[in-house]
């Protein structure tokens, strides 16, 4: 059978835009807040509450490890986690381009729905829009999400002598997504280590000597530790020694001239511990089901210059900077 | 990762240097010609691991930094033309012309193209048969003889939308211009390891023998570029000015022949101007006459901006290691590699760039 | 100048190969090294293998190498 198509008549409104919300959307979301279609979504808050935003486009639409779906869901559910707070509630809208394949979408949905279970949160609010062919590219989605908040974290709070740990591996999504475009015709079987991280994080924030988390999406490693350094003041170095990046990731590193550092990480946190209890963050994640590693990669520095320095593996010292641009293939 | 991981060990790296400490060095200039090398000494840390006596001065050996504004100017203006495709190398895209740069000309609806390889731009033209796909041609002896197979390919292939923007440039020309400058003070070569593999070691010999110049070809792992270091410093403090090629594992005496036949086969030799050097007699590659139909710069009559190199850079001099790259005004204040002002600091192996990152610990 | 890394043939075919480092693989174009066999290790440089990786030569630098950083001067 053929694979039927979005129309732009499935944007409308009318009859097929209700097929949209009843095969799809009830069928995958289907919540009490939801459940009344109505045009805002009553939902309960506590007295801080953390709200995020993110739009998604990636290209391509799936890619091995995930999709664009499992991905504006894990993206917002961790904007809210590394802040500290508890995701509950997403909304979720889509810009679909007239003639995407009904089976995809179907896919997309199904993968959001996933990772809605794994984080305890649901989506209560939507919109669905189709444009005409060419106005978009497959498809772009906005989540939006609801956190309640646990515990307030500054950067601020970041001291000398902190620890700073990585939970996930570098540059794996970054990667995947490289070599699914295929222009480059470089083969390697990469994943993306797309994943919802509030079942690791949220536990820790019991743990009093933690200061700081962010997860280290667009502008990779190198931008999250710059931004931690400027913003606290002081100076952090890392061991490039201790990062890490499998053998793929390096290779196809190796072959394109593109830096791990600077490649966007979508399964991944960086947290700042006192050093008395880094030991038991480590602890208490690796306790989690299926948790991804964790580790120390570096630590606080003294020094007030907010810089971000790299003890090299050949012994010597190297100074991060955020990404000036995107990152592109290089011959030199 | 074979042959590569065995060159970073930092125990061998950090003895290597002690080795270096061990013979006593005098204050000396060290260019590296190659950008490949300024970049992998700044990722890899060594300016800070080696005596400070040992200075380290980017040469020209960027393909990015050394195309004349003039060449940035018409690729430009080349991506203006309507139903145009430019392919290029992902290096190329950020360089500013007088005006504009690929990537702005992107952001105006201009559609470039970023490939790997050269070979990648002929099934680009022949799945866009609609559009004209002009390749950007740059790069110095080790990227031009692949680039020319890709030429006499798409000959073969009778491809009528594919046409190449030539800028190539060859090292030894340009090594025997900077010998013969005056005012430089330079007191041994590292040899580009990866355009020695095409060219191989014996083109070094003259400049070496005349100037009693220790020139040594070197590899771009750690280890490599220490023991490059290393043997370049014992020669001069054993008064010696030679050839020696650490690079042996994969640079032969005479290169590789092969290359270089295919190279002239799509090439020929002409004068070429390259920014900080001017006008060079015999030190870059054209297409030749038998091939001029594959022109971009004869297919597409462009008119570019007058062009103008950016005002108070002085790119040229870093380029020939005249002066550091904190001795240009602009250097770290209007010019960063976030907002960079000349083709220096926007490519990631450029000299301003590699030492922003470097001095910023010294500051 | 000019980034390039050791990749070895895995697969050939007149004058294209499959090359891998690490689990990765890129296509090669052999034009300028046509004896290049599987097993060998070549320098890969924009798509096109430039030279033969010597393995000989580096076992013997790198034992030297080896050698000098461990003597005492
Ligand atoms: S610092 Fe900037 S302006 Fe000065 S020479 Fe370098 S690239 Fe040119």
């Amino acid at each position: 059978m053929r694979d039927r198509k979005i129309t732009l008549g499935h944007g409308s409104g009318g009859r097929l835009s209700h097929e949209i919300y009843n095969k799809l959307v009830l069928k995958y979301f289907g919540n009490p807040a939801l459940d009344e279609l109505d045009d805002s979504a009553i939902v309960k808050g506590g007295k801080d509450i953390a709200f995020s935003t993110d739009g998604y486009v990636v290209k391509p639409i799936f890619f091995p490890g995930g999709n664009i779906g499992k991905l504006c869901v894990c993206g917002t559910v961790n904007d809210l986690s590394v802040c500290g707070a508890r995701p509950l509630y997403l909304s979720c809208g889509m810009v679909v381009e007239e003639g995407f394949a009904f089976s995809d979408l179907e896919k997309i949905i199904a993968a959001m729905s996933v990772e809605c279970k794994k984080a305890g949160v649901n989506v209560v609010a939507g919109d669905f829009k189709v444009v005409e062919k060419g106005a978009a590219d497959g498809i772009f989605i906005n989540t939006a999400g609801i956190g309640r908040l646990e515990r307030r974290l500054k950067v601020k709070d970041i001291k000398a002598g902190d620890r700073v740990l990585y939970l996930g591996e570098v540059g794996a999504h970054g990667t995947a997504i490289i070599i699914a475009r295929g222009n480059l015709k470089i083969k390697g079987a990469v994943k993306s280590d797309c994943r919802v991280l509030s079942p690791y994080l949220l536990p820790l924030l019991s743990v009093p000597g933690l200061r700081f988390m962010r997860d280290p999406t667009r502008g990779g490693l190198s931008g999250v530790l710059c931004e931690l350094a400027g913003g606290s003041g002081n100076s952090i170095t890392i061991k490039e020694d201790a990062l890490p990046i499998s053998k793929q990731v390096n290779a196809v590193c190796e072959l394109t001239g593109l830096d791990p550092l600077y490649l966007a990480n979508e399964g991944a946190a960086v947290i700042v511990v006192a050093e008395k209890d880094a030991a038991k963050v480590i602890r208490i994640v690796g306790a989690q089901h299926a948790a991804p590693k964790i580790r120390e990669i570096g630590c606080v520095e003294p020094e007030k210059q907010g810089r971000v320095y790299m003890q090299t593996a050949s012994g010597g010292r190297r100074i991060l900077e955020m990404l000036s641009g995107e990152q592109l293939p290089r011959i030199c | 990762m074979k042959h590569i991981t065995e060159y970073r060990d930092s125990t061998l790296v950090k003895s290597l240097v002690r080795k270096i400490d061990a013979l006593n060095p005098p204050a000396c200039n060290l260019m590296e010609v190659c950008g490949t090398h300024t970049m992998a000494i700044a990722r890899a840390g060594l300016r800070d691991a080696l005596p400070p006596q040992i200075k380290l001065i980017s040469g020209p050996g960027c393909p990015v930094c050394v195309t004349a504004q003039r060449d940035i100017d018409y690729i430009v203006e080349l991506a203006r033309q309507p139903g145009v495709i430019i392919a290029t190398f992902g290096d190329m895209v950020r360089v500013p012309g007088t005006l504009s740069s690929l990537e702005r000309q992107r952001g105006d609806g201009a559609r470039v193209a970023v490939v790997y390889s050269s070979d990648d731009v002929l099934s680009l033209a022949e799945d866009n048969p609609d559009d004209e796909v002009i390749f950007i041609a740059v790069g110095f002896e080790t990227t031009a003889p692949g680039i020319a197979a890709t030429i006499l390919e798409a000959r073969k292939r009778k491809l009528k939308n594919l046409s190449f923007f030539v800028t190539h440039k060859l090292v030894p020309p340009a090594l025997a211009a900077l010998g013969g400058m005056k005012d430089l003070k330079i007191d041994g070569l590292i040899c580009p390891g990866h355009a020695s593999i095409i060219i191989g070691v014996k083109v070094y010999r003259s400049l070496s023998a005349e100037k009693k110049l220790p020139c040594v070809v070197t590899g771009f792992e750690p280890l490599d570029m220490v023991e490059g270091i290393y043997l370049l410093v014992k020669q001069i403090v054993e008064g010696r000015g030679e050839v020696e090629n650490q690079y042996s594992r994969l640079v032969r005496e005479e290169g590789n022949p092969l290359a270089i036949k295919t190279m002239y086969k799509a090439f020929e030799v002409c004068d070429v101007e390259w920014r900080g050097l001017g006008i060079i007699p015999a030190s870059g590659l054209r297409l030749k006459q038998s091939l001029s139909e594959l022109d971009a710069s004869r297919r597409f009559k462009v008119k570019p901006v007058k062009s103008k190199e950016p005002k108070g850079c002085r790119c040229g001099d870093v380029l020939c290691g005249k002066i550091p790259p904190s001795a240009c005004k602009l250097f770290g204040k209007v010019c960063k590699p976030e907002s960079p002002v000349g083709p220096c600091m926007v490519s990631s192996e450029g000299s301003c760039a590699a030492h922003y990152r470097y001095l910023v610990v010294s500051i | 100048m000019c980034l390039g890394i050791p990749v070895k043939i895995v697969k050939k075919s007149g004058l294209q190969a499959e090359t891998e480092v690490d689990g990765v693989r890129r296509t090669a174009n052999l034009i300028m090294l046509p004896e290049a066999k599987p097993g060998d290790y070549v320098l890969l440089h924009a798509g096109f293998a430039i030279e033969v990786l010597d393995k000989k030569e580096a076992a013997i630098r790198l034992k030297l190498l080896r050698q000098l950083a461990e003597s005492t001067d």
